[in-house]
């Protein structure tokens, strides 16, 4: 009998088995190993164990594009989760406009990243044409028109708000849920016990929200990190790399230049990073929920 | 009377940050739908106004006189439809043997729906371009929805297993006692009440499809089969510019599908992610 369960569950997962082990295990795999060749589109592929890795330590483009991405990561990933953390008490209390507000957050997470980079370009545009531009220079705050997008200074600061508005709604609607699914007496009772607004909010409100925050964060990092579409649209990774991210950094050095053995093991580096980082984060949180 | 009036100073504060999120969500939107409904002169008028004075569709019009955002959206609609359906033609089965029989098979799966979170896509892309141009499957819709079916394949699971998981084995084995054998419990039981987790994985992988850009980017090359968002990404920089109107336009055209999708998804999604989040 247990035998045939067996059998049986291999016969209804074996459809779905098949094709994800042929068409993404195997080649992730393959794609791993590309990592230690020299492999470049069209010709014979050689491995080189280390080579790849040696060279991009003297790579000036690849240290620039992860601090690039380092920045980018850790902006809009707080961003998203302390500005979401916050919308969603919002959203939980007794407010007006909170209908409105529940639909738009549906906004930016429903869309397209590249349609998002194409709406923020208008936001942005160059000159007083830009609402972004014209506002600041209202209220007096810039005294002449800056090209956000261009400039040395402003460009992965204006990528990052964009980064941001985009993830944030998510991240608001799940905490939303798990607010939701803390009892009122905890609140009554920490009131009870003189806890202000502040007080209720450290010692209910985040200790029962934590494990969703945590798992918030990883996967908000992970996906954040793996960025590629939102930035290849507002920037294409410029001015002079100011914006390119990790992706559109491996992204050229594959399909623009060839060098797939190059971009493979770029790939690699980027795993390395982000599981170390993600292990690091997930391992400090639950230390903290022990003591 | 000291606690009501600090009640009420918070309550201010806390309706004024609403509104704050409000304009920072809806206004690049907002801004979009007026340049799509502005004339020319206007949209690039030195005093730009939110309300367009002589609103005007001419854009919509130029950006549908567009064969190629036509047959953009015409692509992204025929691969998003027939990706989701082979997902969920491979998922939902897996999904219930994975639920119901407990065995080696599960903790593998599972590993992988998480390890894959971990990979960027340049990784996977590489050697399935290579794959795929040996099959003579690049620049091919048959290419593109094998892609998008094993790069949504995790997550779909993932939703089902919690609807699956919803399902009251009792009632399956109420229906045993009664006589039906398993492929009536499966149609006349297990189906039936797995309906809604259906719908909503299908829109789900729908959705990851229609909004899909970098495999699109690598392995569509040829304008007539390109999908919308790479169409689209061609508008940046100075081309775009030039032809902001008719840009906003179709971009409006190509959120709709989403925001529908999304608006009836919403619950789903959340419970999907929930599910993931608090049991650990």
């Amino acid at each position: 009998m247990k035998r045939r369960s067996w059998l049986g569950q291999l016969g209804l997962v074996l459809p779905f088995l098949i094709p994800v082990v042929l068409f993404s295990v195997i080649p992730l795999l393959r794609g791993i190993y590309l990592g230690f060749t020299d492999y470049r589109f069209g010709f014979e592929m050689r491995f080189n164990g280390l080579e790849n890795y040696r060279y991009m330590l003297t790579d000036s483009y690849f240290w620039s594009s992860f601090r690039v991405g380092a920045i980018w990561t850790i902006g809009t990933t707080l961003g998203q989760v302390v500005l979401g953390l916050g919308l969603a008490q919002l959203l939980n209390a007794d407010l007006f406009g909170q209908r409105l507000a529940r639909i738009l957050v549906l906004v930016p997470w429903a869309m397209p990243p590249v349609i998002r980079g194409l709406m923020w370009n208008m936001v942005f545009l160059p000159d007083t044409s830009g609402p972004l531009n014209y506002l600041l220079m209202q209220a007096g705050m810039i005294s002449q028109p800056i090209n956000w997008l261009n400039s040395v200074a402003w460009a992965l600061p204006s990528i990052i708000l964009v980064g941001i508005w985009g993830g944030l709604p998510q991240s608001a609607i799940v905490l939303l849920a798990g607010l939701q699914t803390i009892p009122k007496e905890l609140y009554e009772a920490a009131s009870l016990d003189g806890a202000g607004v502040l007080g209720q909010f450290r010692y209910v409100t985040l200790p029962s929200l934590k494990p969703i925050i945590t798992s918030i964060v990883s996967l908000r990092f992970m996906w954040n990190f793996n960025a590629f579409g939102l930035v290849w649209t507002l920037t294409q990774g410029g001015p002079g790399g100011r914006t390119r991210l990790p992706m559109l950094f491996a992204y050229e050095e594959g399909f623009r230049y060839g060098n797939a053995g190059y971009a493979a093991a770029l790939g690699n580096v980027m795993v390395l990073v982000v599981s170390l980082l993600v292990v690091l984060y997930l391992r400090k949180e639950l230390k903290e929920s022990e003591a | 009377m000291n606690y009501r009036v600090k009640n009420l100073m918070a309550k201010s504060v806390m309706q004024i940050c609403l509104l704050f999120f409000v304009v920072f969500l809806a206004f690049p939107l907002v801004w979009m739908l007026s340049t799509s409904l502005k004339p020319n002169p206007e949209i690039y008028s030195r005093i730009p106004t939110l309300i367009p004075k002589e609103p005007t569709f001419d854009h919509f019009r130029a950006a549908f006189g567009q064969q190629d955002l036509l047959s953009g959206i015409y692509n992204s609609f025929k691969i998003g439809v027939l990706s989701s359906i082979v997902v969920l033609i491979i998922t939902v089965p897996a999904a219930y043997a994975l639920v119901r029989f407990q065995t080696v098979i599960n903790k593998s799966v599972m590993a992988w729906i998480l390890v894959s979170q971990l990979f960027p896509s340049i990784l996977i892309i590489i050697p399935l371009f290579v794959l795929l141009r040996n099959l003579a499957l690049t620049n091919s819709h048959i290419g593109i929805i094998l892609v998008y079916t094993v790069w949504s394949v995790p997550f779909v699971l993932w939703m089902m297993r919690s609807y699956v998981k919803a399902i009251p084995i009792e009632l399956e084995e109420a229906a045993f006692i009664d006589g039906c054998n398993r492929l009536q419990v499966l149609s006349k039981i297990v189906f039936p009440l797995l309906v809604p987790g259906i719908v909503a994985s299908g829109l789900f992988a729908f959705v990851s499809a229609w909004n899909e850009f970098f495999f699109a980017l690598v392995l569509l090359k040829t304008p007539k089969l390109t999908t919308l968002p790479v169409y689209l990404s061609r508008f940046t920089g100075s081309e775009g510019m030039t032809r902001l109107g008719p840009l906003a336009a179709s971009c409006l055209v190509a959120t709709i599908p989403t925001l529908v999708v999304f608006t009836f998804l919403q619950k789903g999604l959340v419970s999907g992610l929930m599910s993931g989040a608090v049991k650990q």
